[in-house]
């Protein structure tokens, strides 16, 4: 009780504060709450205390109390009392403890102890797959969303019964908000916020008394358009949260209620129609997707170019490129180095090239159902057709999308995934590294890491790398920082103190890292990108996986990679 | 031969550059004869801008009216219909008020109008062969005009170059009172001046100037750097001052500011003529720009194939050199 | 108020290099995307947003085939109440005083308060709306980049030269023509595009709206696009192709020389 007084009127933990943007403070309550509690265990105490006095001198048997509690205490303090007064202390105290009990009952429904009971629900009903996105409307099949009057949330009654369980059973206690990303950098959100302001709404618009009014539009009275454009989707929120509330299914919802109304910031409609005409965010024409695969030097696989997978080209594997790595000059470096990597494991792979549409993972998460549907349509249908076994990726987010947005399609896993099933079973060794002053930590994309657990995959490839020195981050594995996003969120200019990255690469820094890995293609580019605005050029790199365990492969018969990675990789 | 008339702008009785542009035009299109210049305005202002053109034009129209104190396209329109010679060719730069202005001039007048010409091959019987540009001048066309009921043509501001020729003494013929009468359902009502920005992009010698290719607004240091490395100040193009990334004071442009810099740094800029309008002095430019086809390796005088984000910082870096050692 | 506004299907040329056709008399088509003028997206929007203040119709025009029906469906998506495809084989070839009397025809056959075109399309020429606006003998303002209703009358903003605003009073019923950046349009998604899949959009035709055919298409056409061409590279410039170190060299030497370094 004292530990948790002084903790709340003291020294007040930073996570506990309200900005005055996100509403009132919530401690007058925490502390009312506080003093009833304490006034049950004062209450009961007494009663203990007073009825053994009152046994004692009746000469009655008298239960021990335990030495230092409470009531013990409070027994030595009444021990010379006179029979009637703790006759009267024994009957007040039992009702005072009864009247103070049966009122918190009442009152905690209205207060924020009631996440007690209604975690119990939320806890139990929760989200179990990671990585997956609610649907427009449970129970309703992608064929009939035609029908839908309205897509998302646009008024508080639009969440769904889980969500606003998910409000009431938050405890306020603010792990969220010291894990997002975006609260870090100073971008208008936190997680934490979007609960309480909508249990707060709540409160107000449903009272007790009174007619509730409501249906009116969350964004632009609660919620601004920036806050939830914001989240990146890491999913740090719902990581650390105790009692399970989900995050992500809200945003994605609010951001579908928008796009239904036409509110999208201009930075976002170039690349979502982009992505409608051309099948991928920069306008790109679609013949030249495949083009990264001729920039390999003829010499560098032992056998024959990418192939186009035609359904008639005999090939069991898929890599599924996606179109960062297509059509950006530096990503395409990662196309290069996966198809080497696959040509050396001796995999039988191709590519779709011009026919490959964007994954739409983004597309989806930023709220455009509709033009992730006809995406995900297009893709499956050419995958199908293209006759594989199984798919590859070096896209985090592709991965994630063809995982669980995906359906009918082969196995997919990501190539850090496939390299470290052959390191395991010895069908590949490397060379060791040739730099030692070389510090290299690993950074987990979060739709590897958290959204699917693929943790030690990568670590163990790099381990397996002779020599390397590898250090870990200090927040890493389910605990890593959020890049920045990717996907349409490259394309979106949040209003925030500082990039994401710039906190990263210090990260790093201060883990002694010199060099940054990671298996994502934004990863990079954030990282890139946020190393040049540090100034930290020279004294911090940023690779990928794919270029490091390209770069370091022991092929048969050849010595030249180091000369043609350098060549290609530019360094 | 068809007379060939300039519409000249004026401001408080200074003459836009433009005029000696559209004479240069007219020569094109008749390189024997001289065309006559009008001007529209009123009192002491309109004086001295016709006084001013005595030294090129050999004949200034002058056409004063107090409604025309203030170039109002509609008004203008009205004036130049009654005092315009059946199926003349009429030049007009095409700068706001020319876009305001020819279109609906061309239909009053029953004649031929083309917009945005940047070459005029000459004159063949009644077809008058020009040059344009499309798609944002990626692509250029061959225009043929028929003048045989008139034209107006509206001219691109810095795509002629002005003549050097002999003084002449023109004359100035007052034709207000051909005017008639003038009523305008558009009203002028004032002009709101842009907010001064912080860096008065117009006093420097220096210019790094962004465009669409420095891609966001946290790469705009990069030309900051190398800005304050070199002493010169950032400018931009549109497109960087439509997404916010810098205030509309550091705009180049018929939109924005004309500046007048010795050496003109164009960076990931593609050119287009509404931004090239704003550049004037005949500066050194310089153009670096991922797509070998960019228009503004047209009019630079050195053009470099590269990534602003990559070549800016290493610019930065070899002037910082520089000073270092000039410093020691 | 009704609220007339002309659009146009253009190429988005923006992110890709535009190639001739082999015969040399138009661009490369096959492979670009089409999609509605940008400036005449600002003035859908800017009519729909009038529409949505004082109340209306927005309706919106374009003079076009088939293929050119996508854009209006995107603008009934953003909210216009009708569409109307102007088509006939007799439009086309047709310059821009052509294009400006069959729209004037349009107008007639209507009633409209206020008529927006946006400011130039592909061609860069920034001719129609003026034209028509002299036709239909309408007041006329070009590169407005804000509109406020007043008692019966605009006040419009244009963009005129150093950043600065001329501002106008303009009777109705007039023509504006729209700059880009005056407003930020809506986003159609894909949703909204399937839901107006079905919406009838009229087709009218020359002897529909009563057009001179003598006054449009190829033959009347005064001012003709002879060829298309792509100017020689770099007639200007001297291109240095060094080392991205060389070429930071030879800059700054030039920079120097030029007396830009103080």
């Amino acid at each position: 009780m004292v530990v948790a007084a002084v903790r709340r009127l003291v020294f007040k933990p930073a996570r506990y504060a309200v900005p005055a943007k996100y509403g009132k403070s919530h401690t007058p309550d925490a502390v009312f709450l506080l003093g009833l509690i304490a006034i049950l265990m004062v209450a009961d105490s007494m009663f203990s205390a007073s009825n053994a006095t009152r046994h004692l001198q009746q000469n009655q048997p008298v239960e021990t109390l335990a030495v230092f509690s409470l009531p013990w205490m409070l027994k030595a303090a009444i021990g010379a009392m006179p029979l009637a007064t703790l006759w009267a202390l024994n009957v007040g105290a039992y009702l005072v403890h009864e009247l103070t009990f049966y009122f918190l009952l009442c009152y905690r429904p209205f207060g924020i102890q009631f996440h007690v009971e209604t975690s119990l629900f939320s806890v139990y009903f929760a989200k179990l797959e990671r990585g997956t996105l609610k649907p427009v409307r449970w129970g309703v099949p992608d064929e009939s969303l035609d029908q839908v009057k309205s897509f998302g949330v646009k008024t508080f009654e639009d969440f769904t019964w889980k969500h606003m369980l998910d409000f009431y059973s938050c405890a306020d206690c603010g792990r969220c908000a010291d894990n997002c990303p975006a609260n870090a950098v100073g971008r208008p959100l936190s997680p934490r916020f979007i609960t309480i302001k909508a249990r707060d709404y709540a409160f107000q618009h449903y009272p007790v008394l009174g007619k509730a009014h409501n249906h009116k539009p969350l964004i632009g009275n609660i919620y601004s358009e920036d806050e939830i454009w914001s989240c990146t989707t890491c999913g740090a929120c719902e990581e650390e949260c105790p009692l399970l509330v989900e995050y992500i299914d809200k945003i994605v919802d609010l951001r579908r209620g928008m796009i239904d109304d036409g509110n999208v910031p201009q930075s976002l409609q170039k690349p979502l129609k982009a992505l409608e005409s051309r099948g991928n965010p920069y306008g790109k024409m679609e013949k030249k997707r495949g083009d990264w695969a001729k920039a390999i030097p003829p010499g560098s696989q032992p056998t024959n170019a990418v192939k186009l997978l035609d359904g008639k080209s005999g090939a069991d594997t898929l890599y599924f490129v996606d179109s960062i790595t297509s059509y950006d000059d530096r990503m395409q470096a990662i196309g290069r180095a996966t198809a080497r990597i696959l040509e050396c494991l001796g995999k039988n792979f191709g590519i779709l090239g011009a026919t490959e549409k964007d994954s739409g993972h983004e597309v989806r998460r930023f709220g455009e159902e509709m033009l992730f549907m006809a995406l995900r349509d297009h893709n499956t249908e050419v995958i199908k057709a293209a006759g594989v076994q199984r798919i590859v990726t070096a896209d985090p987010h592709a991965y994630n999308a063809l995982k669980h947005d995906y359906k009918d399609v082969p196995p997919v896993e990501h190539i850090v995934q496939v390299v470290a099933r052959e390191v395991r079973d010895g069908n590949v060794r490397f060379n060791p590294v040739e730099d030692k002053d070389r510090v290299y930590a690993y950074h987990d994309p979060c739709y590897l890491g958290r959204h699917n657990q693929v943790y030690d995959d990568p670590r163990d490839v790099l381990d397996s790398i002779p020599g390397l020195t590898r250090v870990e981050m200090q927040r890493s594995r389910d605990r890593s920082f959020c890049c920045g996003g990717g996907g349409l969120m490259l394309f979106y200019e949040p209003k925030e103190d500082q990039r994401m990255g710039m906190l990263r690469v210090r990260m790093a820094a201060e883990a002694g890292a010199n060099v940054i890995v990671t298996a994502c293609p934004f990863c990079m580019v954030n990282i890139e990108d946020a190393i040049k605005v540090a100034g930290m050029e020279g004294k911090m790199s940023v690779m990928d996986l794919t270029e490091l365990v390209d770069r370091h492969l022991v092929r048969e018969g050849t010595e030249k990679t180091e000369k043609l990675e350098a060549a290609t990789c530019g360094g | 031969m068809t007379r060939i008339f300039a519409y000249i702008v004026h401001r408080g009785g200074i003459v836009d550059d433009s005029a000696a542009e559209l004479f240069a035009a007219a020569r094109k299109i008749d390189a024997s004869g001289l065309p006559t210049a009008i001007v529209t305005g009123c009192g002491a202002d309109l004086d001295a801008a016709c006084n001013s053109l005595t030294s090129s034009f050999r004949e200034i129209w002058k056409v004063s009216h107090e409604a025309l104190t203030y170039p109002n396209a509609e008004l203008v329109r009205q004036a130049l219909v009654n005092i315009l010679p059946a199926n003349s060719i009429l030049l007009v730069s095409h700068d706001h008020f020319g876009i305001d202005l020819s279109p609906g001039l061309s239909i009053k007048l029953g004649s031929s109008f083309v917009s945005d010409v940047l070459a005029i091959d000459g004159l063949e019987g009644d077809s008058l062969k020009l040059g344009r540009q499309e798609f944002g001048g990626q692509v250029s066309t061959h225009v043929h005009c028929d003048i045989s009921s008139g034209a107006v043509i509206n001219v691109r501001p810095g795509a002629f170059k002005p003549e050097q020729s002999a003084p002449i003494t023109g004359l100035v013929v007052d034709k207000s009172s051909t005017v008639g009468a003038l009523t305008a359902r558009r009203r002028y009502l004032e002009t709101i001046v842009a907010e001064a920005g912080d860096v008065d992009i117009t006093k420097h010698t220096v210019l790094v100037s962004i465009g669409r290719g420095i891609q966001e607004k946290e790469n705009v240091s990069l030309a900051e750097e190398l800005a304050e490395a070199l002493g010169a100040a950032v400018s931009c193009s549109r497109p960087v001052v439509d997404a916010k990334w810098m205030e509309k004071s550091r705009q180049v442009g018929s939109s924005g500011k004309t500046v007048k810099p010795k050496v003109y740094l164009a960076c990931g800029i593609s050119g287009a003529f509404q931004h090239l309008a704003g550049v004037k002095g005949n500066p050194f430019l310089i153009a670096i720009n991922k797509n070998p086809k960019a228009p503004i390796f047209q009019v630079a005088d050195v053009g470099i194939v590269d990534d602003v984000l990559e070549f800016l910082p290493e610019l930065t870096n070899k002037v910082r050199e520089m000073r270092g050692v000039a410093a020691k | 108020m009704e609220i007339l506004v002309c659009a146009r299907r253009v190429p988005d040329t923006s992110e890709n290099e535009i190639s001739l056709n082999a015969a040399g008399n138009d661009i490369e088509r096959d492979e670009l995307v089409y999609s509605v003028n940008e400036a005449d997206n600002y003035a859908v929007e800017e009519a729909l947003q009038i529409r949505d203040r004082v109340g209306g119709n927005v309706t919106v025009a374009t003079i076009g085939g088939e293929d050119d029906e996508e854009i209006l469906r995107r603008e009934l998506a953003m909210g216009a109440n009708q569409a109307v495809l102007i088509s006939d084989d007799a439009f086309s070839g047709s310059d821009g005083k052509g294009v400006a009397t069959i729209l004037k025809d349009f107008v007639r056959k209507g009633r409209y308060d206020l008529i927006l075109t946006g400011v130039q399309a592909d061609d860069g020429a920034a001719q129609v709306g003026g034209m028509l606006a002299a036709m239909l003998d309408y007041p006329f303002a070009s590169l407005v980049n804000s509109i406020a209703l007043e008692d019966g009358k605009l006040k419009v903003s244009r963009e005129i030269e150093g950043g600065n605003r001329e501002i106008n009073e303009i009777d109705l019923p007039c023509v504006l023509s729209i700059q880009t950046g005056i407003n930020e349009p809506r986003y159609v998604g894909m949703r909204g595009i399937r839901q107006v899949a079905s919406a009838p959009i009229p087709t009218l035709g020359a002897s529909d709206l009563g057009v001179d055919q003598g006054a449009v298409g190829e033959a009347a056409a005064r001012v003709k696009r002879v060829d298309y061409f792509v100017p020689a590279l770099s007639k200007g410039a001297e291109m240095l192709d060094g080392s991205r170190e060389e070429n930071a060299d030879k800059v700054l030497e030039l920079v120097a020389a030029k007396g830009g370094l103080k």
